[in-house]
Order: structure tokens, then C-alpha cells, then sequence
């Protein structure tokens, strides 16, 4: 699947049975589904993973009801945000306490921080190989330099620099975008 | 967006680790569970000796006539037929 298909595309191909497409759709949106539950909503585990496969379930059943092809990505936010409301709702009924939680819950500077998160994922993903996988080795994954380097074949002493390279070729790319260039719109 | 710089860039990416590769694999994998769901209750409508061994032993009807064992499949079935 060619990493530059746009949101709406991939929704389009989903929807006429493309299973190649589904499956890509599912990891470009896993990690931003995965965070609203966990950091925004702090989710157990359990009833994050939950949630995930309900997202993702629904959005399967009812991708033909989408408007806007390229609104899916604040669609998928919408349903994480509501089925992890459902979740800490019937948790504050089994256990009380649980209100202050679901008060406190998915904090919009939180949310909105994801969805920042996301669009640089997204710009990531406009790099080149070897800057999205040491970034992302680095940061999102939380890797070691020496894990890296081993993975990588690079020596160790080098990954900082390289680091500190590509974090400039991520700035340039997210700086140079237009506002056109939206990232549900354009990628 | 406001400008970016090495910090915010850092903890952006960070903000996004991935999910679960199993629940990426299963999530992923729902068009090809729901096929197989929509194929067991097509039959079981069809073949009503087939409809009964899944509502006895569900498990046990899906191994004897070779389906794969998809936890997500067996727990809609479960209810579907209220099945053991």
C-alpha cells in the first residue's frame, strides 16, 4: 500500500472490500485510538483494549455512514472518546470513587496534544526510511541508543547526531507545510 | 500549529508509542473474522443438524467441521445461538 494514499482514499478502498487497505487504515489510526484511551482517558489496560476493538469493530460496521471520507480520523476520535466515556460511566456505577476520575478524564489539552502528536506522526511518515524508524525507535518506542545501533548496525556513537538530523528533516517537512495540506486531506 | 522545535518535536513522537501488536493484528484482522462469522451463520440457518451441534457445543461443532478458531467469531456466535 503506498504510504502517500490520503485519508479519503484509503476510506474509499476500505470500504469497497480491500482487506490491504483495512489493515493499513487500522495502523495508521491504532496508535492515536491507543493513546486517547490510555493517556486521555487513563484506561486500565483491559478496558483499553476493549475499546480498541470496539472502535475499530464499528468503524468497520459502519464506514458507509461516514460524510466526509476524509473526516475519519475525527470521526475514530469522536467514537474512542465516547466508548471510553461509556467505559469510566459504568466504572463510576460498580465503584464511586470513580466519578472524580471520569471528571478529570480526557482533558482537551491532553486530546488536543494527541492530535498534534498525530499529525507529526503523519509528517513522519514523509521522511526517510531511516529517520521514521530511528525516531520513532527513539522516542515512540523508547529504545536504548544501544538497542538501536544493534538493531540498526549504526554505532552507538553516531545516534545522537543522526537523532538530532532527522528531528531538523521532520521540522523542515511539518514547517513547510500549507494550510491545505491538512493531514486527513493530503498526505 | 505553533512553531516546532527539537523539545516539542521529541515529545510529540513520543506521545504516540505503538499499540499492542496483537491488538493491531486483531483489529486488522476483522474482515476476515467477519467473513467467516457471516459463512457459520449462513450455514447454521441452512442446516439445522449444524445449528444444533453449534448450539450444544459450540466449539466442538466449529473443530469438527474444521473452522479456525477465532476467539472474536466464538464469543458472537455464543451469543448469536446461546450456545455452550
Amino acid at each position: 500500500m503506498a504510504q502517500t494514499l490520503s485519508d479519503s482514499e484509503l476510506v474509499a478502498r476500505c470500504r469497497s472490500g480491500d482487506q490491504q487497505a483495512w489493515a493499513e487504515l487500522v495502523d495508521r489510526f491504532s496508535r492515536y485510538v491507543y493513546a486517547i484511551s490510555v493517556q486521555a482517558f487513563r484506561l486500565p489496560e483491559a478496558d483499553a483494549e476493549d475499546v480498541f476493538q470496539e472502535v475499530f469493530a464499528r468503524a468497520y460496521e459502519h464506514l458507509d455512514k461516514l460524510r466526509d471520507d476524509a473526516a475519519v480520523r475525527p470521526w475514530l476520535a469522536q467514537l474512542t472518546r465516547r466508548l471510553c466515556i461509556d467505559r469510566l460511566r459504568a466504572a463510576s456505577r460498580e465503584r464511586p470513587t470513580a466519578d472524580e476520575e471520569l471528571d478529570l478524564a480526557g482533558s482537551e489539552e491532553t486530546l488536543t496534544m494527541l492530535e498534534e502528536a498525530l499529525t507529526v506522526h503523519e509528517a513522519l511518515a514523509g521522511t526517510p526510511e531511516h529517520c521514521r524508524e530511528i525516531l520513532d525507535r527513539f522516542f515512540a518506542r523508547d529504545e536504548s541508543y544501544r538497542t538501536i545501533g544493534e538493531a540498526l548496525d549504526l554505532p552507538a556513537g553516531t545516534i545522537a547526531s543522526r537523532i538530532s538530523r532527522c528531528l531538523g528533516r521532520l521540522r523542515e517537512l511539518l514547517e513547510g507545510r500549507t494550510e491545505a495540506d491538512t493531514p486527513s486531506g493530503s498526505r | 500549529m505553533t512553531a516546532f522545535n527539537e523539545e516539542r518535536l521529541a515529545r510529540l513522537i513520543r506521545a504516540l508509542p505503538p499499540a499492542p501488536a496483537a491488538w493491531v493484528r486483531a483489529a486488522a484482522e476483522l474482515p476476515l473474522a467477519k467473513a467467516g462469522l457471516d459463512e457459520i451463520v449462513a450455514r447454521a440457518e441452512a442446516d439445522a443438524d449444524f445449528k444444533a451441534r453449534l448450539v450444544a457445543d459450540l466449539e466442538a461443532a466449529l473443530e469438527a467441521e474444521g473452522y479456525e478458531r477465532d476467539p472474536a467469531v466464538i464469543e458472537v456466535l455464543k451469543v448469536r445461538f446461546k450456545s455452550k
